[in-house]
Formats: structure tokens, C-alpha cells, sequence
């Protein structure tokens, strides 16, 4: 099992300083987060893709290959890229140049986006949405698997003889997951693909994610890609831990309350009840993240959202050595115990390369 | 048969409440048995609605009570009238609800207000809501204004208890025409309260990409 971050890239105000870090800071913020996500033994740094301010990762290749050069073990990954509206030429290209400069430690999840404008920005139609994220796609699958693809869509113009390059490395394309907050019709496209489906389930109440990562398994097993446990599935988290867990909330409340997504709403103690957001002490982390396998069924990644709503790069940095030095370890060693032997680990460039070389000639 | 009463009265006792419970009475009255009426006071839900709208879920308690609406064979909805409207907490409830979630339920519609003068916004603000929302809204919506609960009407209008009468009537032709009793947790259109994703919908995906194949020629 993978354990990792993922980042929005927020550029929020401290509400206890009144400070807002410059849009510098947050890019070099972001990286140096990045980078002690790997010295704290995490397994995934994943970087959103966003196209307007209060957002600074608008670029998330740039990053993730500055990231790569930088770093040893850890996968370089997205949460998201925009299958909507990035031309999957550009991501085919893009993230195949990625993937050899990091030497395979690279994947990615495909999203749809939260901001409404960026479609027209991108001269696309935001109630094409789906069949955007579903012609797209179809596209990026086959340039990273077919070396000359001659093809016509709605969205796009045709492609004749065309060659995206560089080819992926070592013939295997990086693993892709689809992320989908409420669409069921992208937990079906990952299913089709038998890719990995990611459910950014921080924000919402639980028995949402159980109906829709449900319907992935099923689907997944009705493609003919294993069983419904061995569908691959991430799941979100979002954490604040101290020692102590009156100080943890003591410390968090001011960020929670003014927090952009959720803030001036319910208080932190109902969203923790209704939501996965766990602010206490690592082992109420651990305890609450060892829940999730009840609900969702064994699964291979687990991202947590640390570095949000303003909070000081001092405290995320503090925030990962608790995360990877008290709560990682354990929950790798808890969650492997009674973990069925045929349920895959989290996938990687070798397990894939693997796959492929074990794979029959022409699947 | 379960029967819902939504209120956004906001004071207690209000006349809003009054008058929703008289139509719920009478409706049951004319009702071949007793249905199970629940009554929700929106004022007590006026913070979850709100952080529904901050936090773009309903919390427990307020998807309980969405889920209740839903799944009723029939709805009275009753609003106090401000600046010529329904309240901000009526249209707030309703719009926390999926859009498609109240399709063909048979709805009674009814408004509280100081004065008589106001009682063309059920006509002009409520009615158009709910048949957006594709409700079957009866024919007769009562206005309630202050004077009504102490007059009998007059030569041109029917007295306030003649014109509940007349629309819980009206209410009870709906549901007594209505299917047998859906099973628990069923909702208007015969889905699954559970289901409200409609997860059992999805198009299989070879469907969805011939979809955008392009035409051949």
C-alpha cells in the first residue's frame, strides 16, 4: 500500500499572522514539501493542476520534473490533471517526457476540475464535461500504446500518422486513476480501463464513496480485470495531529474556521463527524484512517491533504514528520495484516513493467 | 402513506405551523386510513441548510429529513410570505434537495402573511418553484392572512376553512389515485432513497464512447 500527500497549491492568508505568502513562497513551499515527503519515508507527492488564482500549480509537469530531479524514491504524481481541458496530446507528451526524466516514478489522476471558467478559458464547453473526460482519454490511451495513431473525435482535431513522443518508458505507460467526486460515469470509465480509481472522498460524507467505489469494484470485475477486490483504489485524507490532541484542535481551529472550502460553515467537531477530516492525536489518525478499509474495502493508496488554508510551511513540515515518523509505519504494518494475498499492492513502474513482460504477446 | 408537512414558519408558536397542521387534519381526514404525517419545522434545520450551501453536502440530520421528503407519497408546503415571496429559508430547503428529487409528488402548496394583499405570491413565486421542480402542485394554494384566522370570508371568497377544506380535498383525490404503497425507502419515481446517485443508471461505457464516435460517412 502507498502512502502519500496531494496538494491544492492554495495561496491562503495565515489567519493567525494575517500573512499571505507570495506566490513564490508557496511554488518553493510546495517543492520543499514535496521533498520531505520523501525524507519522511512517504510514498507519494501529488500536486493539484489548477488555472487561476488563489492557485499557483498551474504548470504541474514543470514542478513534478524539478521534483523528480531532486528526489530518489518518491512517485511524482497529479490530483488532479485535466482530462477536460489540456489537450491529451500535451499530457501524452508531457508526462512520457516526465516519466523518463524520473525514471518511471510518475502517474496520475484524471480529473474534470472544479472552477467552471476554465473551460471557455480553454475554448471548451463545460456541459461537455464527460464526454470530454471520456473522448480524451480515449485518446491519451492510445497514443501511449499505439506508436502511429491515425484518429478523428468531436472535440479535437484529426489526427493522420501522428507519433507521440517520447514513447513511454520501457513500452509501459504511467499508470493512470480517474478521480471523481460524484460521477459515476468516470468510476465506469475506470473500470472499462481497468485503471485505478482515486476518491477524493475529504470533503463529503462517507456512504457516498462506499456506493461509488462499490460500483467501481463491481464494474471492474464485470470488464474482466480480476475480482472487485483487486480494483485499485486511492482514497483522500486530511489530517492535523499533536501530541495532544486538545492542542491539535486548540492549534487547527483558526485555520478550519477560515479555511476557503469549508470555512464559515459547520464547526470543526461536526465536519470531523461528517467528513474523514481527523484534527487529534496520530493515533486517533491512525485509527480513524484504519476505518477506511472497513468502508471502502482493502486498498492500494491513501493521500492526505496537509498543507492547506494557510498553514505556515513550518507547521506542514511538522506535520510530515509525525505522518511519516508515528502514523505511516503503523498503518503500513496494520494494514497489511489480514490483507487477502491476491489484493495488488499500489502500483508501480516496476510492478507494470512486470505486468506488461508477463502479459500474453498482444494484450 | 406518509404524508410530510414542511414549515418555515419562525416563530413558536407560529401561524405558518398552524395552518400547515390544519392542512395536514384535513387532508388526512378524507384519507382512506390514517397516513403517517410527519411534520418539519425548517427553523430547527436553518443552520444545517446553511452549511449545506458552505460545504456542498447535507449533513445527517438534514439528509435524514431530505431523504423523509423524498421518499413521502405526498408533501404540504407552507412559507411565510416575505417582501412578496417565499422566506429565504423555504427557497434555501428546497434548494438543497436534488431538482429532479421531487418530480411528480403531489405537493400542497400554502403561505402565511400579515396582510391579504401578499397572497398572489403563491400564484407568481411558489407555484413556478415547484412546478420547476416538476411537483403536481392542487389546483388550490391557501393563503392565510391575519385577519383570516378571525373572519368567515365575504360575498367573493370562500372563508379560510372552506378554502382548506377545498385543497385538502384536492390533496386526497391525489393520493388516493396514487400507486399502492411503495416500498420503504422508495422514492416519488419508484427509485431507492438510496440510490439518489443513481449509481444503478450508469450507461456502460462502450455506450458512452460510441456516443461520440464521430458519424461516418
Amino acid at each position: 500500500m502507498q502512502f502519500g500527500i496531494f496538494s491544492v497549491g492554495d495561496v491562503t492568508m495565515d489567519p493567525t499572522t494575517g500573512r499571505t505568502p507570495t506566490e513564490h513562497e508557496r511554488v518553493k513551499a510546495m517543492v520543499a514539501i514535496a521533498l520531505k515527503a520523501e525524507e519522511v519515508g512517504l510514498d507519494v507527492f501529488a500536486t493539484g493542476e489548477h488555472h487561476n488564482p488563489p492557485f499557483v500549480p498551474s504548470s504541474p509537469t514543470t514542478m513534478l520534473g524539478y521534483i523528480a530531479a531532486r528526489t530518489e524514491r518518491l512517485i511524482l504524481s497529479t490530483a488532479t490533471t485535466l482530462i477536460t481541458t489540456n489537450d491529451p496530446v500535451k499530457i501524452a507528451e508531457d508526462f512520457s517526457m516526465l516519466q523518463h526524466l524520473a525514471d518511471g516514478r510518475v502517474d496520475l489522476i484524471l480529473g474534470r476540475g472544479n472552477t467552471g471558467p476554465v473551460y471557455p478559458w480553454f475554448g471548451q464547453d463545460i456541459r461537455q464535461g464527460i464526454p470530454l473526460a471520456i473522448e480524451n482519454y480515449a485518446l491519451l490511451h492510445r497514443l501511449w500504446r499505439e506508436d502511429v495513431v491515425d484518429w478523428e473525435g468531436r472535440f479535437r482535431t484529426p489526427l493522420q500518422g501522428f507519433t507521440s513522443t517520447p514513447r513511454p518508458l520501457d513500452g509501459v505507460p504511467p499508470f493512470v486513476w480517474h478521480g471523481s467526486i460524484r460521477s459515476p460515469e468516470i468510476a465506469e470509465q475506470a473500470a472499462y480501463y481497468g485503471d485505478g480509481f482515486f476518491a477524493n472522498n475529504i470533503f463529503w460524507p462517507k456512504e457516498h464513496f462506499m456506493r461509488l467505489i462499490s460500483l467501481y469494484r463491481q464494474r471492474y470485475a464485470h470488464y474482466g480485470h480480476g475480482t472487485p477486490e483487486q480494483a485499485v483504489v486511492g482514497l483522500g485524507g486530511q489530517v492535523f495531529m499533536r501530541k495532544n490532541s486538545q492542542d491539535a484542535v486548540r492549534e487547527f481551529r483558526p485555520y478550519f474556521d477560515n479555511a476557503p472550502v469549508y470555512g464559515h460553515g459547520p464547526s470543526l467537531e461536526e465536519f470531523m463527524a461528517e467528513t474523514p477530516l481527523t484534527v487529534g492525536s496520530p493515533q486517533q489518525v491512525i485509527d480513524r484512517t484504519l476505518e477506511f478499509r472497513e468502508f471502502f474495502g482493502d486498498y492500494q493508496r491513501q493521500l492526505f491533504l496537509m498543507d492547506h488554508a494557510g498553514l505556515p510551511l513550518k507547521t506542514v513540515l511538522e506535520q510530515l514528520d509525525i505522518l511519516g515518523e508515528e502514523v505511516v509505519p503503523v498503518l503500513r504494518a496494520e494494514f497489511a495484516k489480514d490483507r487477502p494475498a491476491e489484493v495488488p499492492d499500489g502500483p508501480t513502474h516496476a510492478s507494470l513493467v512486470a505486468a506488461h513482460e508477463s502479459a500474453p504477446a498482444g494484450a | 402513506m406518509k404524508l410530510v408537512v414542511v414549515a418555515a414558519g419562525l416563530t413558536q408558536p407560529s401561524s405558518t405551523r398552524l395552518l400547515a397542521d390544519r392542512l395536514a387534519e384535513a387532508t388526512s381526514g378524507l384519507l382512506p386510513e390514517p397516513p403517517e404525517v410527519r411534520v418539519v419545522e425548517l427553523r430547527e434545520l436553518a443552520v444545517d441548510v446553511a452549511n449545506a450551501f458552505v460545504t456542498g453536502f447535507p449533513n445527517t440530520r438534514l439528509r435524514e429529513v431530505i431523504e423523509a421528503v423524498t421518499a413521502a407519497d405526498g408533501l404540504i408546503a407552507v412559507t411565510p410570505i416575505f417582501s412578496g415571496s417565499y422566506s429565504g429559508l423555504f427557497k434555501s430547503f428546497f434548494d438543497v434537495i436534488d431538482p429532479t428529487a421531487l418530480a411528480g409528488k403531489p405537493v400542497l402548496l400554502a403561505a402565511t402573511g400579515g396582510t391579504a394583499r401578499h397572497s398572489l405570491a403563491l400564484e407568481h413565486a411558489l407555484r413556478p418553484l415547484f412546478s420547476y421542480l416538476r411537483a403536481v402542485v392542487v389546483p388550490t394554494a391557501v393563503y392565510a392572512a391575519a385577519e383570516d384566522w378571525g373572519g368567515g370570508g365575504d360575498p367573493f371568497t370562500d372563508g379560510l376553512g372552506e378554502r382548506i377544506a377545498r385543497a385538502a380535498g384536492e390533496l386526497a383525490d391525489l393520493l388516493a389515485r396514487r400507486a399502492p404503497e411503495p416500498r420503504e425507502g422508495t422514492r416519488a419515481d419508484g427509485r431507492q432513497v438510496e440510490d439518489l446517485e443513481d449509481l444503478e443508471d450508469v450507461v456502460p461505457f462502450e455506450q458512452q464512447l460510441a456516443a461520440l464516435r464521430p458519424p461516418t460517412a
